[in-house]
């Protein structure tokens, strides 16, 4: 029997026929990345392929790398294999990355999420024989709302914060989430402020042609006043960081599929929880798997061993996938690895291309490229 | 109940006490009368019968939500709480209800008279009609597991802002024997004496730990300063039992321990002593296994609470005694405001009066001039039983709850080993994420015996790391637990030891926690079983 067409080995995904990776997590000649969240895009690596609204992020993010682009559908070929994105609908630029050679086509999802979220080009479903998917939120007891009543919530809470003297404080990925909670806020209650990482997140975004509705940097120069009845969008690192307790009284908002238990939701501590997610629900990856008409499914990230279980039992045949995605990348999230407030106006100029200051806090990886902790 | 399951999730929603009392005060005055006493009693822990047994609730839900059996299992597991699993697992609801939890609650009550097939066709009717939240505290309800994160003191801090009462007469009046449906809201706001429910304790006073660890105790000196002259404090010794109330009024006796339980009929051989005490006299104390003169080991204790019947075989094995150590009703008169020195006096009247002196025992005061004599005669604490002292302020009142200031316990420095951690479980509520639950083992030779469990005592940060490297290091599986690559070493601390044949260790340990992790120990340093042994 030929090999398979991707592997799993200690460095990612790996094509032999192609000899390149996809989001390897050690470094590689050539690796095509399906998005620019750190668990995915690693830096280190000689060569990089993403998509063309992947390429500010990953340039911030990652410093001066050797970076090609492509657009969905547009075939790119290394020794004869073809590879090409498609739409995964989980963050702006994001991409499964369809590969296909002597007429073995195999997907790799990323993270996907199936609900459109008005702001990443929606998910679509890609046929093929084996198909590498996440199922980060892979328990049937992650069913999300429809995400229009998710951010009607928001706009309801700001507003009755603003109306009582607080400020509104809401956490959520820098990428991604934050363009997405942006996106859907009711600019007439008042004022829209980012913390710096995001403000200079979407800088990156913007140099790629995106275009976000307005907000503005959070700086120690901002008016108070208009902070107060404003909302902040701030990544979870700046949570209990000393300027947000000067802001007092406030109150504070953190938004992740996580939210969906009670237990979560009681250890965030935070004043409100809002289920709103850029994975898949349970439902979400069945109704995904189903499209793909495959045969063979590895699952990554999150609940592998039960969710492999339950698609056998539907017949598929189904393997669960070791890699290093995905474990702390929502839940790290809620964890300040560093145990250090991130300051709330971290500046375009501390931020830069320096990773370390960049990432902290947020879509970490602790330790080494290995993924062993740092303890 | 759509009220209810609001001020639910309002609750789960802020960390400010402020903002929950304002959330209760709002709640209390929208409600009926009949629902502030269904609220209140669930508050404070008096809940509905349970109807129907859990497992019957998990199979008629795993029917409805249409899912494999395993399935349901493994979501349990990652949620951690029977009611908001099945809450998260129905499917969406199909209608609306607007019963009033008084009438949810009296549904409840009636399913007794309902077959099994009535009683699964009203419950998956019922959840079929509510939504998320309302499933959630109603699951909790129907199975008997409602429990709210806010304290009585917060509850009574928003009665007593709307009724106008003292929050130490309400506090008063919450205590006891009452049940919903026959004890209403406006008996509650009522001026009576305590005499309407004869059975009613008191609210028990708190003590404070002095606050040592294993390697840093308090010097006399330290003492001194903190506590000031060593003439106005009363030494006694911690012992290690049960706290408990004994009340005699009108020809009855009750026997109520901490956290409120009714548990007269636990201890038989403390109804004689108590019946003989004059009508109108509440002692406070510990019930306590005692042989010979001494009281023995808790685990003795431990075993024969945890026994449905009292056999002839567990009485003689585990004699009961109390020792007391206050007396807060005299004559039918409440004497808690009265200065320590004088309840003494009164509880030493009532103990010189008493045939029964082997089964009522006064808790001796521990003599003492300096605060040093104390400290050197609380290394000895063991050999007398005892977890260390007790100190109280001899002019102090019977205080309601944990005040700072008069009561002080100061425990003998706890037992102490380092473990390797072995195994890891995901925590439940709160932590239901997150890997929180060790297990931690010592060498036996060239192996790593387990030989306790702990889970409380790390930071919220180390939790965290501690989880990541739970994440990345599991060698095996099996359902919930983890096996781990042996590496993190903590310091676990005990509070007592006892040989086990359950355990593959031989020892089994009474209240193990984590000290704290030694991060500056590699698995090789950690201890042996011997060195456990030893400390049998
Ligand atoms: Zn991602
Ligand atoms: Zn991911």
């Amino acid at each position: 029997m030929a090999n398979p067409l991707l592997q799993f080995n200690d460095k990612g995904i790996y094509c032999a026929a192609g000899d390149f990776y996809i989001d390897p997590w050690k470094p590689v000649d050539f690796a095509v990345i399906t998005h620019a969240h750190s668990d995915h895009a690693r830096g280190g690596h000689k060569h990089y392929l993403s998509h063309h609204l992947s390429r500010g992020v990953l340039k911030y993010r990652l410093g001066e790398i050797q970076l090609e682009t492509a657009g969905y559908d547009e075939a790119i070929y290394r020794n004869g294999v073809r590879i090409s994105f498609h739409p995964a609908g989980h963050i702006i630029g994001s991409a499964q990355v369809r590969v296909e050679h002597k007429g073995a086509v195999w997907v790799v999802s990323g993270d996907y999420k199936t609900e459109d979220d008005g702001i990443s080009v929606p998910f679509e479903p890609v046929k093929c024989h084996t198909f590498i998917s996440e199922c980060t939120f892979g328990m049937p007891v992650y069913k999300w709302k429809p995400p229009q009543e998710v951010h009607d919530d928001i706009n309801i809470w700001w507003k009755r914060n603003s109306e009582e003297g607080r400020a509104t404080f809401i956490a959520g990925y820098s990428l991604g989430k934050a363009q997405r909670i942006l996106q859907h806020l009711d600019q007439s209650i008042g004022k829209v402020f980012l913390h710096g990482v995001i403000a200079n997140t979407h800088e990156a975004l913007e140099s790629d042609g995106i275009r976000l509705p307005p907000a503005s940097r959070l700086t120690p120069d901002t008016n108070r006043e208009e902070v107060r009845k404003g909302i902040i969008i701030c990544p979870p690192s700046a949570i209990g960081s000393p300027w947000m307790r000067k802001v007092q009284p406030f109150s504070f908002g953190y938004c992740s599929g996580w939210m969906t238990l009670r237990g979560a939701r009681r250890r965030m501590a935070a004043d409100r929880g809002f289920v709103l997610s850029d994975h898949a629900d349970w439902s979400g990856l069945i109704k995904a798997i189903d499209a793909t008409q495959c045969e063979c499914v590895c699952l990554t990230h999150g609940y592998t061993a039960s969710f492999v279980r339950y698609l056998r039992e539907r017949g598929y045949n189904a393997h669960e996938a070791h890699t290093y995605y995905g474990e702390e990348d929502e839940p790290a999230e809620l964890v300040h690895e560093t145990g250090q407030p991130a300051d709330i106006f971290l500046t375009a100029e501390s931020g830069g291309n320096n990773p370390d200051r960049v990432l902290k806090g947020e879509d970490i990886q602790a330790g080494d490229q290995t993924g062993r902790p740092a303890l | 109940m759509k009220d209810f399951a609001s001020l639910f999730a309002a609750l789960d929603e802020t960390n400010k006490t402020n903002e929950k009392v304002r959330v209760l005060k709002e709640y209390f005055i929208s409600v009926s009368d009949e629902d502030k006493i269904h609220t209140l009693a669930l508050f404070t822990g008096r809940k509905p019968k349970r109807q129907i047994n859990s497992s019957l609730v998990k199979l008629w839900a795993i029917e409805m939500a249409n899912i494999p059996q395993w399935l349901f299992e493994e979501s349990y597991q990652v949620v951690g709480d029977l009611g908001e699993t099945i809450a998260l697992l129905l499917p969406e609801t199909t209608g609306r209800q607007d019963r009033s939890l008084g009438e949810w609650i009296a549904e409840i009550n009636n399913l007794n008279t309902l077959t099994e097939e009535e009683r699964k066709q009203w419950l998956q009717q019922s959840w079929s009609v509510m939504d998320q939240q309302e499933r959630f505290v109603f699951n909790k309800i129907l199975t008997g597991s409602f429990r709210v994160g806010v304290s009585q003191n917060l509850i009574i801090k928003a009665l007593s802002e709307i009724s106008g009462l003292e929050q130490s007469t309400l506090t008063h009046r919450i205590m006891g024997n009452w049940d919903p449906l026959t004890f209403s809201f406006y008996d509650l706001l009522q001026e009576k004496d305590a005499s309407d429910d004869i059975s009613r304790p008191y609210p028990f006073c708190l003590a404070y730990a002095i606050q040592e660890t294993s390697d840093q105790s308090k010097t006399a000196e330290e003492m001194e300063e903190a506590l000031g002259d060593p003439g106005n404090w009363q030494a006694e010794w911690k012992w290690d039992g049960i706290r408990a109330q004994a009340i005699h009024r009108d020809g009855n006796i009750f026997i109520w321990t901490r956290g409120e339980d009714l548990a007269t009929g636990k201890f038989p051989e403390l109804h004689p002593f108590l019946s003989a005490l004059p009508e109108g006299t509440v002692l406070d104390g510990e019930a306590i296994c005692f042989e010979n003169g001494k009281p023995m080991p808790f685990n003795v204790l431990q075993t024969r609470i945890g026994r449905k019947n009292l056999t002839k075989k567990i009485l003689a094995e585990s004699p009961m005694a109390f020792i007391a150590y206050d007396c807060l009703e005299f004559a039918g008169d409440d004497i808690r405001s009265m200065p320590l020195r004088h309840r003494r006096q009164m509880l030493e009247r009532l103990h010189e009066h008493s045939a029964f002196q082997d089964t009522f025992r006064l808790s001796p005061i521990v003599p003492f001039e300096s605060w040093q004599q104390l400290y050197d005669l609380r290394l000895r604490a063991r050999e007398n039983q005892a977890e260390g002292f007790m100190l109280k302020k001899k002019d102090s009142v019977y205080q309601t709850g944990r005040k700072r200031g008069d009561w002080w316990k100061w425990k003998i420095d706890p037992l102490s080993v380092d473990a390797v951690m072995i195994y890891a479980q995901k925590g439940h509520g709160r932590r239901a994420d997150l890997y929180t639950d060790y297990t931690f083992a010592v060498w036996d030779g060239d192996k790593l015996v387990a030989f306790a469990k702990a889970y409380s005592g790390l930071t919220d940060q180390e939790i965290k790391q501690v989880d990541n490297y739970v994440k990345r290091n599991t060698l095996e599986k099996f359902g919930p637990v983890r096996t781990v690559t042996p590496a993190l070493v903590f310091e676990i601390g005990f509070e007592g030891i006892n040989r086990s044949s359950r355990h593959k260790s031989g020892v089994a340990l009474r209240f193990p926690r984590i000290l704290r992790w030694r991060h500056d120990k590699k698995i090789e340093d950690a201890d042996t079983i011997d060195t456990l042994r030893a400390m049998l």
